[in-house]
């Protein structure tokens, strides 16, 4: 009975020995099927945009909710002759011209001098580790000159990006990821906040941009994913104002009874960083109206 | 025996009349009888201790809610919604509730204080849920 026992005993070792040699050597190949290709994704979320809206072209989908209806396209060309944003486009270009009490300048900062560069942001940066988007380049770039810094969401902040998205306009986004893991973890962490439900409602930014854009929530036409940041920032009608993509993120945090998080937390960049990266190739068209 | 047997007199026909006649019946008398008997002391004994609970249960309803049952609830809240917060998934609704209960524990309604304190842990549970649910469950809105 003992060797029964114990051969027995050996058997359930060696079973246990051998699961464990499995799962651990099946490790790499999980992770490996988990790994994001971004490239292979930015293509399907295009697909399922034109596919879902055959008669748009490409390009259009930068006009957010004004591609999604006729008769709202109409009003937005109208719109366009004498659009809300131009105040805060002047307002850009004279903060941007200004120098610095140090004699220095925003030129000092970018690449190219701050002159059609919108369209490579945000930006991984392989030293910080992490996503840097225009608006934290343009707070860093006052807070190296010994400058205050601009509030992210507005005023000041929305000015200076319309202006250089306004240098910018035209231009294809072409966001990199850098052969870096934590440039793709970055890209892997915006893409899961993208798709997570939150908020008393249990809304993700999908639920909205992905399942139902052209379908309408209360008065306002749902813009689609695709594309959704070549306007920022924006004039809205609903905020009597200009709006930069952290205004954009953290009111819509808000509107589904979620608790926003600091503008520019990492969530955030990262959630930039995927969004812009999948409309790659889609014109930069900022400032942008919005209803 | 039926269930109506279990539950209804002796008899009882919920469409009317006699169930039995009594010729068919008469064999089940007896035990009918004891079983009657018996259903009278339970109903008895419920009845009682129904009661009992009833008149708990309306004491301590109209018992008011002191301090220190407050200040239990409203630790209880605030610990659940600091652990949404670890989460980075809390909601505006349960801040609304939290800041509710204090406003109603300054004015001195206890009795509202602990309602809203409650109603803020049971948000902040569910968004703790909702977070840790969505870990893997974002997965299935991803396009593909």
């Amino acid at each position: 009975m003992r060797p029964a026992i114990q051969f027995a005993a050996a058997v359930a070792v060696s079973a246990a020995l051998v699961s464990a040699a499995l799962a651990f050597g099946g490790v790499p190949s999980a992770v490996a099927a988990d790994k994001p290709d971004p490239v292979a994704e930015a293509k399907a979320f295009r697909d399922y945009f034109t596919k879902k809206f055959p008669q748009l072209k490409l390009e259009d989908f930068v006009n957010g909710p004004y591609s999604m209806n006729e008769d709202m396209h109409r009003q937005w060309e109208e719109k366009e002759q004498f659009p809300p944003y131009e105040f805060s486009l002047d307002m850009g270009k004279e903060i941007f011209t200004k120098p610095f009490k140090n004699g220095k300048s925003y030129a000092d900062c970018f690449p190219n001098q701050g002159i059609g560069v919108r369209q490579n942001y945000p930006t991984f940066d392989e030293k910080e580790g992490k996503v840097v988007t225009l608006e934290l380049a343009l707070n860093r770039c006052r807070e190296a000159n010994g400058e205050a810094l601009f509030s992210y969401v507005k005023d000041e902040m929305a000015a200076l990006t319309a202006y250089m998205a306004f240098t910018s306009r035209g231009k294809p986004f072409d966001i990199k990821i850098p052969d870096d893991p934590r440039a793709l973890e970055a890209y892997q962490n915006g893409k899961r906040y993208f798709y997570t439900r939150r908020g008393q409602l249990n809304f993700s930014c999908a639920t909205c941009h992905v399942q139902e854009p052209g379908e309408r929530i209360r008065a306002e036409v749902l813009a689609p994913a695709l594309g959704i940041l070549n306007a920022m920032p924006i004039y809205r009608s609903e905020w009597s104002g200009m709006g930069t993509t952290s205004r954009r993120f953290t009111t819509c945090n808000s509107q589904i009874r979620g608790v926003p998080l600091d503008p520019q937390a990492d969530e955030y960049r990262d959630l930039e960083y995927y969004l812009s990266y999948v409309s790659n190739g889609l014109p930069i068209s900022g400032p942008g109206a919005r209803p | 025996m039926s269930k109506i047997r279990k539950s209804m007199f002796s008899g009882y026909d919920p469409m009317g009349g006699n169930r039995f006649s009594l010729a068919t019946n008469a064999e089940h008398v007896c035990a009918e009888i004891t079983l009657e008997r018996k259903s009278k002391v339970m109903r008895a004994l419920i009845v009682s201790l129904s009661s009992l609970f009833l008149i708990g249960g309306a004491a301590s309803a109209l018992a008011a809610s002191s301090e220190a049952d407050f200040k239990t609830a409203y630790a209880a809240a605030e610990a659940a919604n600091k652990e949404a917060g670890s989460l980075r998934n809390q909601w505006t609704v349960t801040a609304a509730a939290l800041s509710a209960a204090k406003k109603a524990a300054d004015a001195g309604d206890f009795d509202q204080a602990v309602a809203q304190s409650k109603e803020a842990e049971a948000l902040a549970r569910a968004s703790i849920y909702q977070a840790t649910s969505e870990k893997e469950a974002w997965k299935a809105l991803e396009i593909k």
